[in-house]
């Protein structure tokens, strides 16, 4: 290759070299604020703050909501795995909101440690099956092989 | 342009617009068959004859639009990005007009991710924005491929804005493998990858068959695009050439 070619190679691999590290530089600087919510063990242990709206993410626990009679309140748990962080949300939630599926919830966590939300996202997963392929899959293989929500 | 060693002449005869300009236009028929077939069979297979999901019915089908657009946002910027590196160093001007021909296609297929996402998004997550990682970075990428465009045409000079653009495209890379690991980096509101290079894809076998269907019928549209896109680009660069010339007299005379 001729010499001033090299040089300008030379120039172009620096130049990636160099704005790959500073935009990586840039992402591990941001590194926890960059999640666009926190786990349940997360706010249990302090990590998110306190007395501000925060997200919060996981499993909606199975068997746990509770809707109120007379109103648009709705109360769940939500889980990681390890910890339960109670939501209490007035209002109407997305279709495909479920229990034993995952769901981010924004809001203030409150002096009895009930997240106060004031918007519920479902969160889709990964698996796409026909309504059949579903129906016959049993409620322990879809456990097994960490089907319907990502915890 | 020196031709130092003859080492490199099949090189740039490679970056011959008058030969690029013949060889795809022979292309062009067979790209546009093909870009039918595939898109046609794709759209009717997975929209009316692939099953519903389970969970959430019909609304999943934009899956054949979203995933086959947002492959080929990022799989276009590496092309740009590389064939801006090539015009960069070897200064081949073939080279540098692929490069921005790629941004206009590119653009449209990140805006076209990101709005049937927002389509998706409203009746599935109950939102039609979020600022989460993933289209975040995408909405970045989007205005990296509308910064190349612009800076195209912010200079009186074609070669200056040839290589202006060439270098943002280039540092621009960086956001690509960030868009792509962004939903394993990050908790993010968008779901993890569905097609997966290493292990088995997350979908069923009956709705996967349909989706690499588009995913190749997309490819074939993004070449078929660049090919277009790229011989305007030619035939405006070199209008003052002999070649050029002479296409356009025979072909006003036909």
């Amino acid at each position: 290759m001729h010499l001033i070619r090299r040089q300008r190679l030379q120039w172009v691999i620096l130049m990636l070299v160099t704005s790959s590290m500073a935009v990586g530089l840039v992402v591990y600087a941001l590194g926890q604020n960059t999640n666009y919510f926190y786990t349940p063990s997360q706010i249990a242990q302090g990590v998110a703050p306190i007395g501000v709206r925060v997200r919060a993410g996981g499993m909606v626990v199975v068997g746990s909501l509770e809707r109120a009679a007379d109103s648009l309140d709705v109360e769940f748990d939500v889980s990681d795995g390890a910890v339960h962080l109670r939501v209490h949300y007035s209002g109407i939630l997305p279709d495909l909101f479920d229990e034993g599926q995952a769901a981010i919830v924004a809001g203030v966590v409150d002096a009895n440690s009930v997240l106060q939300a004031t918007e519920v996202l479902a969160k889709h997963d990964e698996n796409y099956m026909p309504p059949e392929v579903a129906d016959t899959m049993s409620a322990a293989y879809r456990e097994a092989n960490g089907l319907g929500g990502d915890y | 342009m020196a031709m130092g060693s003859t080492k490199w002449q099949w090189f740039y005869r490679l970056g011959s617009p008058r030969w690029f300009y013949e060889i795809s236009g022979r292309w062009l028929p067979w790209l546009v068959c093909a870009t039918i077939i595939l898109l046609g069979v794709g759209l009717f297979w997975g929209l009316a004859l692939a099953p519903p999901d389970a969970r959430q019915g019909h609304s999943f089908r934009i899956i054949y639009l979203h995933v086959p657009a947002s492959l080929l946002a990022l799989a276009g910027y590496y092309i740009m990005a590389v064939t801006g590196a090539v015009g960069l160093i070897w200064r081949i001007k073939m080279s540098f007009m692929l490069m921005k021909s790629a941004a206009p296609i590119g653009a449209a297929l990140t805006f076209m991710a990101l709005f049937t996402g927002a389509v998706w998004g409203k009746p599935s997550w109950g939102t039609y924005w979020v600022w989460d990682a993933r289209i975040t970075s995408m909405l970045i990428l989007l205005f990296l491929y509308l910064g190349v465009l612009a800076l195209q045409r912010a200079f009186t000079s074609v070669e200056a804005g040839y290589r202006a653009s060439a270098i943002l495209a280039l540092v621009g890379t960086v956001n690509i493998p960030i868009i792509y690991k962004s939903v394993d980096w990050w908790h993010t509101l968008h779901q993890p990858a569905t097609l997966k290079l290493t292990s088995a894809s997350s979908i069923h076998t009956d709705m996967l068959e349909p989706l690499v269907v588009m995913v190749c019928g997309f490819y074939v549209f993004y070449v078929l695009a660049l090919c277009l896109f790229t011989r305007s680009e030619i035939v405006q660069q070199e209008s003052a050439t002999a070649w050029v010339k002479a296409l356009a007299t025979s072909e006003s005379r036909t």
